[in-house]
């Protein structure tokens, strides 16, 4: 399984990557980590003319604390999110996620600007960045712009990515200290998508939800935020009947597709149950 | 077709030079133009890890990284394991410890292990097996090669080390 030949680039600047990118229009593809396109490249899924790889572009990489703002490089890897202590002492959902995407080679590989702009509901961190409620920097030739991620994913392989922007950086609000959270994830195996995941971030106040947010991957052709769930809980005590409705008003939104991993009746019921699980536990997690 | 690019690695030490199309995957080139079978092609689509390697520090499927991308890297395949004729720890350990069969996914597994001792060198059984959790096996059902890198990471670190095979502990004896 060799890819079709093409044109290689290997810009050591951003300003050269959206030269080149433009220059070569939709005939090209940007290169991140590799192993979303290259498998599709070697499938001929994927056929560009021109391959420019962000590799060099270390200007990319890193994670730092801004003001009330953690900003990541779109190229940081997987591990390298996994071992922030950044991340795992103040954003610990973003280490939870990395944790359960596919398998250790592709994490040292595999960055969070690609998984992200891919624009596949099969991954994580689309979820992952709308309950944490973050935006992506986006360069292109005539300067950048910064979107949320809530609204960013238009549809399978779509986002508001437009023709020669390139993603620069993630910008995550810090999470207040005694939030809950929980990334819950059902797969096959090591190194599958999701059969169905729920992420859920959590704020109590005198016993009761005063914010939540409930995100699902791999049910629909986006990430889907279930805002009626979200909805349902606010200013509500936390009990099984709470959860259960939410659960149900999350279903509710389910449009999975039906493949190897289950019929659409069996990801949606999985949905369902991700989202308690993941609500149970962003609760014990969270400080009253 | 494209034009071929010149491409300058370390491999296993030795400055290497090739001249590849920017479609030629690493493992490509590591076997048929560097003569390095060690690294073998077992699913062609980053699921199985035989094919593992390490580049630059990082254990990676070189079914899914393109030649053109290991222009000035280091690489680490199964080949540069063994110094002076004398195996490596992990190699020792994976025969000790029966962690093969076949011996198919022996080279990643020995590469991959090689990375994960260097990053953890006290990993707990746990830990061991989340992160070798890209490397498949059909042979052991995995528990002897969990305990080949144990048996690798006390050598390692110094420790006097002894196999949990009974047969292998009653050959030694004699």
């Amino acid at each position: 399984m060799i890819p079709r030949p093409f044109e290689y680039h290997a810009p050591r600047s951003l300003p050269e990557a959206i030269a080149l990118l433009n220059e070569h229009g939709d005939t090209a593809k940007l290169l991140a980590g590799g192993h979303s396109l290259l498998p599709m490249m070697k499938l001929r899924f994927a056929e560009p003319g021109h391959l420019i790889d962000l590799g060099k572009l270390t200007e990319l990489k890193g994670i730092r604390e801004a003001g009330n703002e953690i900003r990541i490089g779109a190229m940081t890897t997987e591990n390298e999110l996994i071992w922030s202590d950044l991340l795992q002492k103040k954003c610990p959902l973003l280490v939870e996620g990395a944790r359960q995407i596919s398998d250790p080679q592709v994490r040292y590989r595999g960055t969070i600007g690609g998984d992200i702009s891919h624009g596949d509901p099969g991954n994580d961190h689309p979820t992952l960045m709308i309950a944490l409620d973050a935006s992506f920097v986006l360069a292109g030739e005539h300067g950048e712009r910064v979107v949320p991620a809530d609204g960013f994913f238009l549809g399978t392989y779509v986002t508001q990515l437009e023709a020669g922007e390139i993603m620069t950086e993630i910008r995550i609000p810090v999470p207040a200290p005694g939030n809950g959270y929980c990334y819950a994830k059902l797969k096959r195996k090591t190194g599958d998508f999701a059969t169905a995941a729920a992420a859920v971030t959590l704020r109590m106040q005198g016993g009761k939800v005063s914010d939540v947010r409930i995100v699902l991957t791999n049910v629909g052709q986006t990430a889907l935020r279930a805002s009626a769930a979200e909805q349902s809980l606010r200013g509500k005590l936390l009990d099984e009947a709470a959860i259960d409705e939410a659960a149900r008003l999350a279903m509710n939104i389910c449009e999975p597709a039906e493949d190897l991993r289950g019929d659409i009746e069996y990801k949606t019921a999985m949905a369902g149950e991700m989202t308690r699980r993941a609500l149970r536990t962003a609760l014990t997690r969270t400080a009253q | 077709m494209s034009k071929k690019i010149m491409v300058s690695f370390k491999l296993n030490g030795t400055q290497t030079d090739v001249v590849v199309e920017p479609r030629e995957l690493l493992i490509h080139t590591l076997r048929e133009k560097c003569l390095h079978t060690g690294p073998h092609i077992g699913c062609e689509t980053s699921h199985c890890g035989a094919c593992t390697v390490d580049v630059n520090g990082m254990s990676v499927k070189s079914c899914t990284l393109l030649t053109v991308q290991a222009d000035e890297a280091e690489l680490l395949t199964v080949e540069g394991l063994a110094k002076g004729g004398e195996l490596h720890a992990l190699q020792e350990g994976f025969m000790q410890e029966h962690g093969l069969q076949c011996g198919f996914c022996t080279p990643g597994m020995l590469i991959r292990a090689y990375r994960l001792l260097q990053e953890n060198p006290n990993p707990s059984e746990e830990e061991i097996r989340y992160w070798m959790a890209g490397n498949l096996c059909r042979c052991t059902g995995y528990q002897n090669i969990v305990k080949a890198v144990q048996y690798a990471a006390a050598k390692l670190r110094g420790e006097a080390v002894q196999t949990s095979h009974p047969l292998m502990a009653e050959i030694l004896a004699h």
